[in-house]
């Protein structure tokens, strides 16, 4: 009679379940054009990320990090390291494959920064806006991105648009808050200075806040990067192809070479994209 | 002040500025606590019955165009919003301020950026200089918000630079000055844009003494300059005297008394006024030492007439003070007696002007004078031991006094 302090009672229960998917079948029933628009729209964007960068020949990518991580470290050796371990990538034959990756983490963080930095900066002008987005922020980061790859496919097919957009998803939030973090704690002084001379809102947010956030936005940026990069082997399992799908075939085949090669790529292209682009935002900062 | 006083005051001084029962009030339920306060409520019990903060409690004074006044309180007397009130940073919940006769709360939002941008400028305590912009660009900043273009700014800014002595520091970055040289930048930048009103919200409070004194006189000798009226806040009642053509004190959000600074000493309101002017070291404040400058042009006695010659004209100055190898105050020399010495007319020594009058540093000012009135150079200053340490123009002599 009283079993319902030891155990959750039996007879309530919810079912979320079913409007869920009755919501997404919906969805693909009746909003299919704005999704194949989507789908479009960011397979166009990808092809000619891709084509860009396929377009750059093996030595000249090699020679770029060299030069690129020569000026951000100003050290030779390492330097010189660097390009090593680039080149060794080649060597390991997942070069064309690293290209893919890297076409894919591209789109994405270019996709994250072109709509986290305006949120960003709405969220730091308005208080009630950024108590609503928020919680919509901590879902897309805790929400395991399983759960999402499904609809995503669903919606738009399998390959390597859902993947961009699962990726997006993961890697934006720290992007909105780093930029939202650097407007707001840029010095009161500084704002009243600006207002002070008669600045106007536009005139105040690109000639003193944006600047002065900065460095923290550009950690952002760094941040927004790396998450996109933890996303590639996660988002080949809905057919995103590059050392993502090599790692996946590994482990379906149950070969460790094949699956430590694709990984160790994955270090290297990590190591280096974050290498080099902390390097340029140290320098801003100087 | 009552309002009959302050009335006959606009009619017979030219007011560029006048603030009308200025009320300040932080907090959501502001009616609540205005209907406390015509109850004669004090500021304490009006927060703990209401939440709200009273900063600024119907205040009322005038600016003189041209002068310099001082707002002077402790720290939560509320002088720091009544400045912000003035190019509405903050908006008064009560009280009207009159530019010109203007209310510039009924300014739309354009004649308010205007009203920013060509007649009040701000310079604020930490400085608040965009720390990813140079020297020159900071200074520059009013021009550009305003859309100068871009040769006429930097020309305009460069004069600013010149004028706040920071020449040859333009393209260096904020981060590598001194506390002083930010703050001139600051000064530069107010008045890169011209305007008729300086706003300084305790302007060299975070600087070290020697360098506050050394600020001050150079607002002195730029006002002097461009005759531009100031409002000036501070908490140091040494500063306030030194800088203020006419002083405001405040207390708790009021105005305790507006007078001029002979006036405030001879006659204060209250004892909180005589109190606040008691704790000023005021001998002090009209030492000679205050007001000296280090000269342009120090010569010793073993460097001769060349090298003087040299650095009267690198300062554009007509004479240089010659000391010994330990700073004993020897003489001046005058720019036409070195010439003579260069052509071999007169000996070095025989060149010096060595009866010019000399002060102690810790003389009274107005006991100068006499002698400032005599002397054809700026006086030498000497320490206890005779040493020399400064100098001191006619001009600091008369802006001390005024």
């Amino acid at each position: 009679m009283f079993e319902w302090v030891t155990e959750f009672p039996k007879g309530i229960y919810l079912d979320i379940k079913k409007p869920i998917d009755q919501a997404i079948e919906y969805m693909m029933n009746n909003w299919g054009a704005f999704f194949d628009g989507i789908s479009m729209f960011l397979r166009q964007i990808l092809l000619w990320v891709q084509t860009v960068i396929n377009s750059i020949p093996w030595w000249l990518m090699i020679l770029a990090v060299l030069i690129g991580a020569w000026r951000a470290t100003r050290n030779p050796l390492r330097a010189l390291m660097y390009a090593a371990m680039l080149f060794f990538i080649g060597l390991i034959g997942l070069w064309s494959l690293m290209y893919t990756t890297l076409s894919i983490i591209i789109t994405s963080v270019f996709i994250s920064l072109v709509l986290g930095f305006p949120l960003g900066i709405l969220i730091s002008f308005s208080d009630r806006f950024g108590r609503f987005v928020r919680p919509i922020l901590d879902t897309m980061q805790t929400m395991p991105s399983f759960v999402y790859l499904i609809p995503a496919v669903m919606l738009l097919g399998l390959g390597n648009v859902p993947a961009v957009i699962a990726t997006v998803i993961y890697s934006m939030p720290p992007m909105v808050r780093m930029t939202n973090l650097g407007i707001r704690s840029v010095d009161r002084e500084i704002v009243e200075a600006s207002k002070a001379f008669g600045a106007t809102r536009w005139q105040l947010l690109v000639k003193a806040l944006i600047p002065q956030a900065m460095p923290t936005i550009m950690a952002g940026v760094n941040q927004t990067i790396m998450m996109a990069i933890a996303m590639v082997v996660t988002s080949s399992m809905i057919g995103a192809r590059g050392l993502g799908s090599e790692v996946l075939t590994g482990i379906n085949r149950l070969e460790s070479g094949r699956g430590f090669a694709a990984g160790i790529a994955i270090v290297i292209m990590a190591v280096l994209i974050d290498r080099l682009t902390q390097g340029a935002y140290n320098k801003k900062e100087m | 002040m009552t309002p009959d006083t302050i009335q006959a005051m606009v009619e017979t001084k030219d007011i560029i500025l006048s603030v009308r029962n200025l009320t300040m009030m932080f907090g959501r339920k502001k009616q609540q606590a205005a209907q406390l306060r015509a109850e004669q409520k004090s500021k304490e019990e009006i927060l703990k019955e209401t939440g709200v903060t009273l900063a600024v409690d119907n205040i009322s004074f005038d600016v003189e165009r041209g002068k310099i006044h001082t707002l002077i309180g402790l720290s939560g007397s509320g002088k720091s919003t009544v400045v912000r009130c003035l190019n509405l940073l903050l908006t008064p919940t009560k009280g009207k301020i009159l530019f010109e006769g203007k209310d510039i709360q009924t300014f739309n939002a354009q004649q308010l950026l205007n009203y920013r941008r060509k007649n009040v400028s701000m310079v604020f305590q930490s400085f608040g200089l965009l720390t990813h912009r140079n020297v020159l660009d900071n200074v520059a900043y009013g021009l550009e918000i305003r859309g100068v273009k871009k040769k006429d700014r930097i020309d305009r800014a460069m004069e600013m630079i010149e004028m706040v002595n920071l020449k040859g520091w333009e393209n260096k970055s904020i981060d590598s000055l001194s506390g002083g040289m930010r703050q001139r930048v600051g000064i530069a930048r107010a008045l890169a844009n011209n305007p008729d009103i300086l706003l300084m919200d305790e302007p060299f409070s975070a600087l070290d003494p020697l360098v506050r004194q050394d600020m001050q006189f150079e607002l002195l000798s730029i006002q002097e300059k461009l005759n531009k009226t100031v409002v000036f806040i501070t908490h140091d009642i040494n500063e306030a005297f030194k800088l203020g053509n006419t002083i405001s004190i405040m207390r708790d959000g009021r105005i305790v008394q507006t007078d001029v600074p002979e006036e405030m000493t001879s006659n204060p309101a209250d004892e909180y006024v005589s109190d606040f002017i008691n704790s000023a070291d005021k001998a002090q404040v009209y030492q000679v030492k205050s007001f000296m400058q280090t000269p342009s042009c120090l010569v010793s006695l073993q460097d001769g007439a060349n090298t003087a010659l040299a650095l009267m004209r690198i300062h554009n100055v007509s004479s240089a003070y010659v000391v010994d190898n330990k700073m004993n105050f020897v003489g001046v020399l005058p720019l036409d007696a070195a010439f003579q010495v260069r052509e071999g007319k007169l000996s070095f020594k025989e060149a010096l002007v060595n009866d010019t009058p000399t002060a102690k540093q810790d003389m009274q000012i107005s006991d100068l004078i006499p002698i400032a009135s005599q002397s054809r150079f700026p006086i030498a200053v000497l320490n206890d031991d005779g040493k020399f340490v400064g100098i001191i123009s006619k001009a600091a002599i008369l802006t001390s006094l005024k």
